[in-house]
C-alpha cells in the first residue's frame, strides 16, 4: 500500500443540497496534504467523510488501505483526528487527558506513562503537571492536542484548522511537529484558513463549492496560476466562481 | 470502557456543581417536604361564640380545646365579632353553640352547632369541620352514656389502614423519592452528553475505535451508581428523620429503584439525542419531565380528580407507575406478584427509550 487516502467520485448530498461534488484524488504515504476552501465550500464535510463521521452518498473511499464503507472500524484504528474546536476535557489534568485517550486506542499503562512523560518533557509542561488543561495557554493546548490526537501512533493523522486562533510563533511552532511527524512516514492531511500555512504543504488542493479547482504543490501552482502566492491563487479561483454565477 | 468510567468520574467529582445537584438537591428536598409542605392541622386557632353559656357547654370548650388540632383563641358572646376576627386572620374557623344548650341536652332536643370555616384555604377548612365533627360526637357519645338518651343505633368505626395516623410524610416520601431519581438520573446524564457534544469532544470519540454503545454506557455508569447511592439515602433519611415504616422488602424496591433509574438514564440519553448544547438538555429535562411529573404523577394530586384528559396523559408519566410501586411496598408491603404490571410498563418504557435514541442516533450519522 503506497497511497494513505484514495478518494473516487465522492459525493456527498443533503437533501437538495450537493456539499461534494465528485471528489477525486489521492495523497501519498508521508505526504503532508493541505486542504484550501472558503468557509462553506465542502472542507469539513470531506473530512468527516473520511474519518467516518459522515456516510458519503456515492462514490469510493479509501483511507489508510481499508474501505470507508465497509471497514470503517479499522479506520477509525489507524487515524487521529483533532478538530478545530479544542478537544480535549477542560476539568482533567494533562496526564488524565492522555491517560483517557491512551485508554479509549487500547494502549497498555506503560505505554500510557511513558507517552505522558514524553509529551511532559517535549512540550515543557512539567509546571503545568498537576493542573487541569483549561489553565494552559491557547498555542500549548493545541500543540498537546496535536499530541494526544498522535497517542495510538496512526498511520494519518487528520487536522480540521488546527492552528485557528493561535499567534505566528506557535503556529510556527506547530508546523514543525508536523513535519517531523512526517518525516517518520505519517500521513498528514490538513484543512486551514492561513494561506501562508498552505506553502508549507507538500501537496494542496483548493475547494470551491464541494468541487476541487486546483490540485498540486504550491510551487507548481503558482506557476500554472502565473501567481506570486497561494492567496492570489485562492482569490482567483473565488473571483471566477463568483462571475461565472453571476 | 473501564478509562472512560474513571474519567467521568473524576470529571464528577471534580465539578462541585454537579456533586451539590447530585447529593445537595435530594438531602433538601426530602427535608423541605417533610417538613414545610405538612398537610396536617395541628394547633389551628379557632373562635367560639357561646350564646348559651352553662356548664355543658363550657365543658365541650374545654374538650374542644384540649385536643390537639384546636387552640380557642377567643369566646365570645354575640356573632358580631366574627367577621373582624377572620378578616384580621386571627382565626380559622368559629363554632357558634346555641341558646340552652345545657338544657337541650339533658331533654334530649336536637341541637344545631353552627360550625364556620374560613375557606380561603378549601383544603383547610375542609379538614378542620371534619376535626369538629369528630370531636363534638366523641363529646355527644360521653354525655349519652351518663343520661338514658338512646344510643346510635350504628356507629362507624373507622380504622386508616397503611397510615394509621394519617402522616403526609408518607404520602410525600415516594413521590420525592421519584421525583429525585427523575431529576438527578435524567438531567444529570443528558447534561453531560450535550456537554461532551457543546466542547467537541463528542467528534473525537466517534473518530476513536470506541463504539457509540460504549460511549453510553461509559457515560451512564456513573449515574446509575450515583443514583443508587441517592436512593439509598432518601430512604435512611425517610426511615430515620421521619420515622416511616417499611412494611415490604427493601431488596424489591432498590430493585425496582434501580429499574426506574434506567428508565431516568435512557430518558436522559434520549433527551441528549435531541439537544446540542447544556442549557437546551436542562431546560428539557425541567419542562417535559419535572413539571408534568411533579403535576400528573398523583405526587400532588390526585389522579381520579382529573378531567380524563389528564388522567389518560398521566398514563405516560413513568413516575406515577413507580410511585404506586414505592408505595405499595413501603407501606401495604406488597410483593413482587402484586406489582408486576406496573413494572412492566417501567420496563417497557425503557426499552422504547433505548431503542428510540439508537434510532436518532443512527440517524444523526447518515444526515451529517
Amino acid at each position: 500500500m503506497s497511497k494513505a487516502v484514495v478518494v473516487k467520485d465522492l459525493t456527498k448530498k443533503f437533501g437538495n443540497f450537493t456539499a461534494v461534488n465528485k471528489l477525486n484524488f489521492e495523497v501519498d504515504k508521508g505526504e503532508v496534504f493541505g486542504f484550501l476552501g472558503a468557509n462553506g465550500a465542502g472542507k469539513t464535510t470531506a473530512i468527516k467523510i473520511l474519518c467516518g463521521l459522515s456516510k458519503p452518498s456515492s462514490g469510493q473511499v479509501t483511507v489508510a488501505g481499508f474501505d470507508a464503507y465497509k471497514q470503517s472500524e479499522l479506520i477509525k484504528k489507524n487515524i487521529g483526528y483533532m478538530s478545530q474546536r479544542f478537544s480535549l476535557y477542560d476539568d482533567l489534568t494533562i496526564a488524565e487527558n492522555i491517560r483517557f485517550y491512551g485508554g479509549i486506542y487500547g494502549l497498555k499503562r506503560v505505554e500510557i506513562q511513558s507517552k505522558t512523560k514524553e509529551y511532559v518533557k517535549k512540550l515543557d509542561l512539567e509546571e503545568f503537571e498537576g493542573r487541569a488543561v483549561i489553565d494552559l495557554p491557547l498555542g500549548i493546548k493545541q500543540k498537546l492536542a496535536f499530541s494526544v490526537a498522535n497517542v495510538h501512533n496512526p498511520a494519518i493523522i487528520f487536522l480540521d484548522e488546527p492552528t485557528s486562533g493561535v499567534d505566528p510563533i506557535t503556529r510556527r511552532q506547530f508546523w514543525d511537529m508536523i513535519y517531523s511527524e512526517a518525516a517518520k512516514g505519517k500521513t498528514i492531511f490538513v484543512t486551514t484558513h492561513y494561506m501562508d500555512e498552505a506553502e508549507y504543504c507538500d501537496r494542496i488542493t483548493i475547494m470551491v463549492d464541494g468541487k476541487i479547482e486546483a490540485l498540486d504543490s504550491p510551487s507548481r501552482l503558482k506557476k500554472d496560476f502565473n501567481a506570486h502566492n497561494i492567496s492570489d491563487i485562492f482569490l482567483k479561483l473565488s473571483r471566477k466562481q463568483n462571475s461565472t454565477q453571476n | 470502557m473501564k478509562g472512560f468510567i474513571i474519567k467521568e468520574f473524576l470529571q464528577i467529582f471534580r465539578d462541585y456543581r454537579s456533586m451539590a445537584i447530585l447529593f445537595g438537591i435530594p438531602i433538601a428536598q426530602i427535608l423541605l417536604f417533610g417538613f414545610a409542605l405538612n398537610m396536617d392541622l395541628n394547633n389551628a386557632h379557632i373562635a367560639i361564640v357561646n350564646k348559651s353559656g352553662d356548664a355543658k357547654s363550657i365543658e365541650l370548650i374545654n374538650k374542644i380545646n384540649s385536643s390537639d388540632y384546636f387552640i380557642v383563641d377567643q369566646v365570645f358572646n354575640s356573632e358580631t365579632n366574627i367577621q373582624a376576627a377572620f378578616q384580621r386572620g386571627e382565626i380559622k374557623e368559629v363554632i357558634v353553640i346555641p341558646e340552652d344548650f345545657a338544657a337541650r341536652l339533658a331533654s334530649n332536643q336536637k341541637i344545631e352547632l353552627q360550625v364556620i370555616a374560613d375557606a380561603s384555604d378549601p383544603n383547610t377548612a375542609s379538614i378542620l369541620v371534619n376535626y369538629t365533627q369528630a370531636v363534638v360526637s366523641s363529646f355527644q357519645s360521653q354525655n349519652a352514656k351518663g343520661s338514658s338518651a338512646a344510643l346510635p343505633l350504628i356507629q362507624v368505626e373507622s380504622r386508616f389502614k397503611y397510615n394509621e395516623s394519617l402522616k403526609s410524610v408518607y404520602m410525600f416520601v415516594p413521590g420525592v423519592f421519584t421525583i429525585i431519581l427523575m431529576l438527578v438520573s435524567a438531567m444529570m446524564t443528558s447534561i453531560s452528553i450535550a456537554r461532551e457534544k457543546e466542547l467537541g469532544t463528542m467528534e473525537i470519540l466517534l473518530v476513536s475505535p470506541i463504539t457509540p454503545v460504549q460511549i453510553i454506557l461509559g457515560k451512564v455508569f456513573p449515574y446509575v451508581l450515583l443514583s443508587f447511592i441517592n436512593a439509598g439515602l432518601i430512604l435512611l433519611m425517610s426511615a430515620f428523620v421521619f420515622g416511616m415504616p417499611f412494611s415490604g422488602s427493601i431488596t424489591l424496591l432498590l430493585a425496582e429503584a434501580l429499574l426506574f433509574i434506567l428508565m431516568a438514564l435512557s430518558l436522559g440519553i434520549f433527551i441528549s439525542t435531541v439537544s446540542n448544547s447544556q442549557q437546551t438538555a436542562m431546560l428539557l429535562s425541567m419542562f417535559a419531565l419535572l413539571l408534568p411529573t411533579i403535576l400528573l404523577s398523583g405526587f400532588v394530586f390526585p389522579i381520579k380528580n382529573m378531567p380524563e384528559v389528564l388522567q389518560w396523559l398521566s398514563h405516560l408519566m413513568p413516575g406515577k407507575w413507580f410511585i404506586i410501586i414505592v408505595k405499595a411496598i413501603i407501606l401495604k408491603g406488597a410483593g413482587f406478584a402484586d406489582l408486576w404490571k406496573e413494572t412492566l410498563i417501567i420496563l417497557s418504557m425503557t426499552l422504547f427509550f433505548i431503542g428510540l435514541s439508537i434510532k436518532k442516533f443512527n440517524i444523526r450519522l447518515a444526515t451529517n
